[in-house]
């Protein structure tokens, strides 16, 4: 029996090492916010936080992520209030909204590391995540936001 | 655009065979085949807009409206939410008319049953322009109900009382009541009859017009509470994948499933037999691995061992079709629609020009994958799923099933994207299907994304041929143009090779422009693939070889492009769509739904000054520009592209400008043409389903490219044409997207020189 921290919380493994982290999430624990598109790492739908780094869940193995920290969208912050959260309500971010989990994650995991990123900065960390519904313009809005950054 | 409308634009000719239908395949079927030999004169006035959908409108407000004794407002949304807004859109309309507070209004979904709520079939960018007076006559008509209820507890004449802010109030006495004080009174008073309604006036809207609500659904979307159709989590619930037929028409020879019985999980596998071509929205062929979680189906899907024929279309292929078409182009077909002497106006010009373009075949991709989850229990069976077309998945179901509709309940969750692909149910039958297997334990079918890219509905692939003629001043004289493509009627009838009244009226017949010989053909055609409909769907090759082309002759004539696309378009008129052979019309009122030429003008005046157009450009910049009417909204735009010595593409900035009329959510209009602007520039710069042997090639994202922040625009600026509420309002999912392709590739001409006719642009500029 293995273990992981899912969003604070002690959790049990004992499957397939090989099963992605996402279907352990999502079919195991039953937390739907981390979205599947892609399954080959391709369009960043499935991003959470293995250690506080971003990583695409669907192409990481739970023999990856035991012993591991997780933050899934939903441990992000408990009250759905972190400024990324609440930047992106504010801009009006989503359409259909079932990649923005993922572009959250991979966000809040850039501001991690870059609190006040350049225009570049943030095309360079967000282009691994697909949205088809194309609100690109205002997830830079949002992050720039969030980051109380200009536009360039 | 969607199967029941190609019934309601049908119904034009022949309406009595579908009133009073449900829209089912069954009856589609049946009657498609013998559309283009019948044209039957007309036995009643026709039915337009959302009256001439199946099942047309409910404007109950008891049907959409329930108010709690705690004042607190639900209503029903009947259109599905694919990032459109409609959730906040239509529930806005209602409030306002109804005097909610905003604050006190929560929205629910209905499940797809036409016959309680009306038409809900989300696509071809209607629901706002079909449900803006039905919803605002409902919100009415229930704000009467409570104003009556009101007076009858103070016992003073309705009249004195009137609904302010989720308060009934006695203007006499300033004595006030909660909507919740007299909600279960007012429920009992009769529907007011829609000659009594008072409606508001523009002026007194609170929240329409005003872009003053964010969306409903915003908070669940940004912390992972959203529920789309993949989420959906049952006690007890099984998982499955299917390995389908990779040719559409192929069969299943024979399968071996000992292999994949033995992988940890796997409780079964099912055959899920296919339908004849054309097989509609039905399933098709497969072999679906049932487990106990989503990673062991696909596992088990792995062992399957798979013996498949791939029938007629197992030779398709892309570069030969692609020169069938040029070679279809390059000869006379169907004359659609004719004006003047095209053939003697080309003679004597003093400049003519011509151009094939080409425009392969797309698909939707949502983010989310086709996704449903069924259950069958007591002979009854429940699917939940994004559906973009619930009462056809009602109806697919029961007929797949044998069920009778009150056996089959369709939930429909959010969709993670839709862009036509899920108005197909296939997904939904499915799981279904597979939900008989399972002894009553709810089943739910996961598409991978191979799976979406591998067996959608595909958009269409196209030749637009074009030819023109020009005086000696520069001025268009002659207009011949041939439109080379499979039709999505293929899916419901046996092998048509013409493009439907729908797929004509997306642009191509209804040309706007100010020509006097003008010609438009449609040379065959054959689908080999399931075409289908995707986000604007004909208008997309339509808009971009005409528009590419209108760059061309404004070239070749020398003169400036925003000036020569306003003199095609000629002077501001209205032209009637059946004087241009547009039987279709958006399925709306030829007279109500005119083609406004001073509006499409005007979007284009628009788009050109707020991007200072005419302005100097640095080397390898340029700015090109675009209109197109479609969905009875006007949008023109320009593109400005830089490109360096190495061919690299940057788009710093798109203005866009759309005239839908009348707007409901400012908020929202913007966000569909920022959407339509990153789908447009992803659609021509890497966008292209190809086929080998039958098969889709591409497997993925990293072949099918779609667009990524770093490619996309850096820039977007929405131009909102205010509109009257008076006059009927126009879409806004979709005609955003057509000016977009073209506007790109003609600022690529501006600034380079190079003239791109064949879509995708990938590496073009690098050569």
């Amino acid at each position: 029996m293995a273990s992981l921290t899912v969003n604070g919380a002690s959790r049990e493994f004992n499957g397939d090492g090989n099963m992605p982290l996402l279907w352990y999430i999502r079919d195991e624990l039953q937390m739907t916010g981390t979205k599947f598109g892609c399954g080959m790492a391709l369009c960043g739908a499935c991003t959470v936080h293995l250690d506080g780094a971003a990583v695409r869940s669907c192409m990481t193995p739970m023999s990856a992520a035991v012993g591991k920290r997780v933050t899934t969208i939903e441990g992000l912050d408990a009250q759905g209030q972190h400024p990324l959260q609440v930047a992106w309500r504010a801009v009006g971010v989503p359409q259909c909204g079932y990649c923005q989990s993922g572009q959250i994650m991979q966000a809040a995991a850039l501001l991690q590391s870059n609190a006040k990123p350049s225009d570049a900065q943030i095309e360079a960390a967000m282009s691994g995540n697909i949205c088809r519904c194309g609100t690109y313009t205002r997830i830079k809005a949002a992050i720039r936001q969030a980051a109380g950054v200009k536009e360039a | 655009m969607n199967r029941t409308e190609l019934q309601a634009s049908r119904g034009r000719l022949s309406r009595r065979d579908f009133l009073g239908g449900t829209g089912g395949a069954a009856a589609l079927g049946l009657t498609l085949g013998a559309w283009h030999d019948r044209v039957e004169a007309q036995t009643e006035p026709p039915k337009y807009g959302a009256y001439g959908m199946p099942n047309g409108v409910v404007e109950n407000p008891l049907v959409f409206v329930a108010i709690a004794p705690d004042g607190i407002v639900t209503v029903t949304c009947h259109r599905a939410e694919m990032g459109q807004g409609v959730r906040t859109g239509v529930p806005l309309i209602l409030a306002d008319e109804l005097e909610a507070d905003w604050a006190r209004v929560r929205v629910v979904q209905a499940p797809g049953d036409e016959a309680r709520f009306g038409n809900q079939d989300t696509d071809g960018s209607r629901t706002t322009r079909h449900f803006f007076m039905p919803m605002r006559r409902c919100g009415a008509a229930a704000r009467h109900m409570l104003e009556g209820a009101a007076a009858a507890k103070w016992g003073v004449p309705a009249g004195e009382v009137s609904a302010k802010n989720h308060q009934l109030i006695h203007k006499p006495t300033g004595r006030t009541l909660g909507f919740g004080d007299v909600a279960a009174d007012a429920a009992k008073l009769p529907v007011p009859a829609t000659g009594d309604l008072k409606l508001k006036t523009p002026a007194e809207f609170r929240y329409i017009g005003k872009g003053n609500v964010p969306i409903v659904d915003g908070f669940d979307m940004t912390t992972g509470r959203a529920k789309y159709g993949i989420d959906v989590v049952m006690p007890d619930m099984l998982y499955a994948v299917v390995a389908r037929s990779p040719v559409y028409g192929g069969t299943l020879r024979g399968f071996d499933a000992a292999e994949a019985m033995k992988v940890p999980g796997v409780v079964k596998v099912v055959e899920i037999k296919g339908s004849p071509v054309p097989s509609a929205f039905q399933p098709l062929p497969g072999v679906a691995v049932i487990a106990n979680s989503t990673w062991a189906a696909m596992n088990g899907r792995k062992a399957l061992k798979l013996d498949w024929e791939g029938g007629p279309n197992g030779s398709y292929a892309s570069d030969a079709y692609r020169r069938a078409m040029l070679d279809a182009a390059g000869k006379p077909g169907k004359v659609i629609r004719t004006s003047g002497n095209v053939d003697d106006a080309m003679k004597s010009a003093a400049k003519t020009l011509k151009a094939d373009y080409y425009i392969p075949h797309l698909t939707q991709a949502p983010m989310e994958p086709p996704s449903a989850t069924a259950r069958f229990k007591d002979g009854s069976l429940e699917v939940w799923g994004p559906f973009q077309s619930p009462q056809a998945v009602r109806n697919d179901i029961g007929k797949r099933l044998e069920l009778p509709a009150e056996k089959v309940t369709v939930n429909v969750t959010l969709l993670g994207g839709g862009f036509g692909r899920k108005s197909k149910g296939d997904f939904a039958t499915e799981a279904a299907l597979l939900a008989r297997e399972t002894g009553g334990r709810p089943v739910k079918v996961v598409w991978t994304r191979e799976d979406d890219l591998h067996h959608s509905y595909y958009h269409t692939v196209s030749v637009e041929h074009l030819e023109a003629g020009l005086d000696a001043g520069g001025k268009p004289v002659a207009w011949l143009h041939r439109s080379v493509g499979p039709t999505l009627l293929a899916i419901f009838m046996p092998d048509p090779k013409t493009e439907s009244p729908i797929e004509l009226g997306m642009g191509l017949t209804n040309v706007p422009f100010a020509v006097p010989n003008l010609r438009v053909e449609n040379p065959e055609a054959a689908a080999h693939t399931r075409i289908g409909w995707y986000r604007a769907v004909s208008n997309i090759p339509h808009a971009f070889a005409i528009q590419s082309f209108v760059g061309e002759m404004a070239a070749a004539s020398g003169k400036d492009p925003k000036d020569f696309l306003l003199e095609l378009l000629g002077p501001p008129r209205k032209i009637d769509p059946r004087d241009v052979n547009d039987t279709w019309n958006h399925g709306e009122d030829p007279v109500a739904y005119p083609i406004d030429i001073g509006r499409l003008r005007r979007v284009t005046e628009r788009a050109a000054k707020e991007s200072g157009w005419g302005r100097q450009m640095a080397k390898g910049r340029g700015l090109g520009i675009a209109a197109h009417y479609s969905f009875t909204t006007y949008v023109a735009s320009v593109v400005e592209v830089q490109v360096d010595d190495k061919g690299e593409l940057k788009i710093p900035r798109i203005d866009i400008a759309i005239d839908c009329g009348g707007i409901v959510n400012p908020e929202r209009v913007r966000s569909q043409m920022e959407g339509a602007c990153a789908m447009g520039v992803g659609n021509a710069l890497s966008g292209e389903i190809t086929f080998k042997d039958g098969r889709v090639e591409q497997d993925n994202f990293h072949q099918f490219e779609v667009l990524r922040m770093n490619s996309g625009p850096q820039r977007i600026f929405v131009h909102l044409v205010d509109g009257s509420y008076d006059a009927p309002l126009g879409g806004v999912g979709e005609p955003g997207v057509p000016p977009i392709a073209p506007a790109l590739c003609n600022a690529i001409f501006a600034a380079t020189g190079k003239r791109i006719r064949n879509l995708p642009i990938r590496d073009q500029l690098k050569a």
